[in-house]
């Protein structure tokens, strides 16, 4: 599997290149034409990176999700959830950094082959971060009315967490 | 809605230090934020940059064409608004291939891309229309096989076995989408 990723970029750019140039196309001056596209694309979404990682930041310093976590602990207990691995689940639809980080405090504090450390993996792997991907992906093309978008991806994101869970508990 | 979750974020934040003291703290993350963002950007922006540059090789010779016509059939049914041969279907499946794989790298450019082909038969430019929301669910649920960056973390610290958690994982993010996909689905036969 690891193998096979590693292969799919070069194979790809290979694939991409060298049919180009069988088409008689001028593969150097549409990479250029592309690439200033690119350009345009990243200046276009950078306020909106800007600004995501503004109030992220804000609201991940401020350790208010620890906070919040405590006082519902009791019930976590009662669902027997553990409690460690909660801020991550909370933080994946908004921060990928903020959820590596602290899987890697959970590898490091009880090994990547707890129950805790595959918990951590099958999250982390089954989401994305949704709230900065949709408001990178629209803002990129000036959309306003986003409708239902957030609501059903943040409902998606539940399901995966939901099964994470689960499957962990029953796997391992 | 991005809107609300802005400003509750910020506020939310900035009460919360303000009650707890941490003012310190809280003026720290203001001023270091913006280098984090610029950090964040020249990290994105050579791969976009190149990607877009190589996609557009495959625009100019056909191929994308060629791609987007392979998998009409399948994304025809989770995309009945898309024309027939839009180049956004490319983009589409490229993005969904790429995030399978776990090249979010690689993946971003591409949905870039497709949001713009979507973007250019979309009837209210600044309303979000239906296969963009489907997209960006298929996207989000995040269909990945090969979760790399896990996989090499859990290597890194040891782990016995870092591939065991690719199946539960596969099967955690295929029940995401279908949950996504079937209540994008629901609300737009509802919005019919």
């Amino acid at each position: 599997m690891n193998i096979l990723s590693k292969i799919v970029i070069p194979l790809f750019i290979i694939i991409v290149v060298f049919y180009g140039f069988k088409k008689k196309v001028n593969i150097y001056d549409s990479f250029l034409e592309g690439a200033k596209e690119g350009l345009i694309i990243t200046f276009n979404i950078f306020p909106s990176i800007i600004a995501m990682v503004f109030a992220i930041n804000i609201f991940l310093d401020s350790n208010f999700i620890n906070a919040f976590l405590t006082f519902f602990q009791k019930i976590f207990h009662f669902i027997n959830i553990p409690m460690e691995i909660m801020p991550m689940a909370l933080l994946r639809p908004i921060s990928g950094t903020a959820s590596l980080a602290i899987m890697n405090d959970i590898f490091i504090k009880y090994g990547p082959d707890s129950y805790l450390g595959r918990l951590a993996s099958v999250l982390q792997g089954c989401t994305d971060t949704t709230v900065y991907v949709l408001a990178l992906y629209f803002s990129s093309i000036g959309i306003k009315k986003t409708r239902y978008a957030l609501g059903v991806g943040l409902f998606a994101d539940l399901v995966g967490i939901t099964v994470a869970f689960l499957i962990t508990s029953l796997l391992f | 809605m991005v809107n609300y979750i802005w400003f509750f974020l910020i506020i939310i934040g900035i009460i919360y230090s303000f009650l707890t003291g941490n003012l310190d703290v809280i003026n720290d993350s203001i001023l270091t934020n913006g280098t984090k963002a610029l950090e964040l950007i020249l990290s994105i922006l050579p791969i976009i940059v190149l990607w877009t540059g190589i996609m557009r090789i495959a625009e100019d010779s056909g191929l994308l064409k060629k791609f987007a016509n392979l998998v009409e059939p399948f994304l025809k049914i989770l995309f009945p608004d898309i024309p027939k041969g839009n180049k956004a279907l490319g983009f589409i499946a490229s993005n969904i291939a790429a995030n399978m794989l776990g090249l979010g790298s690689a993946a971003t450019p591409f949905g870039l891309k497709a949001m713009q082909e979507l973007q250019n038969i979309n009837e209210k430019k600044d309303t979000a229309s239906r296969p963009m929301i489907t997209f960006l669910v298929l996207n989000t649920a995040g269909v990945t096989i090969v979760p790399t960056t896990v996989l090499a973390l859990r290597l890194a610290h040891g782990s016995t076995n870092p591939s065991e958690i690719i199946m539960p994982g596969v099967i955690a993010t295929f029940c995401s989408s279908l949950a996504g996909l079937l209540l994008d689905y629901f609300i737009r036969k509802k919005g019919k």
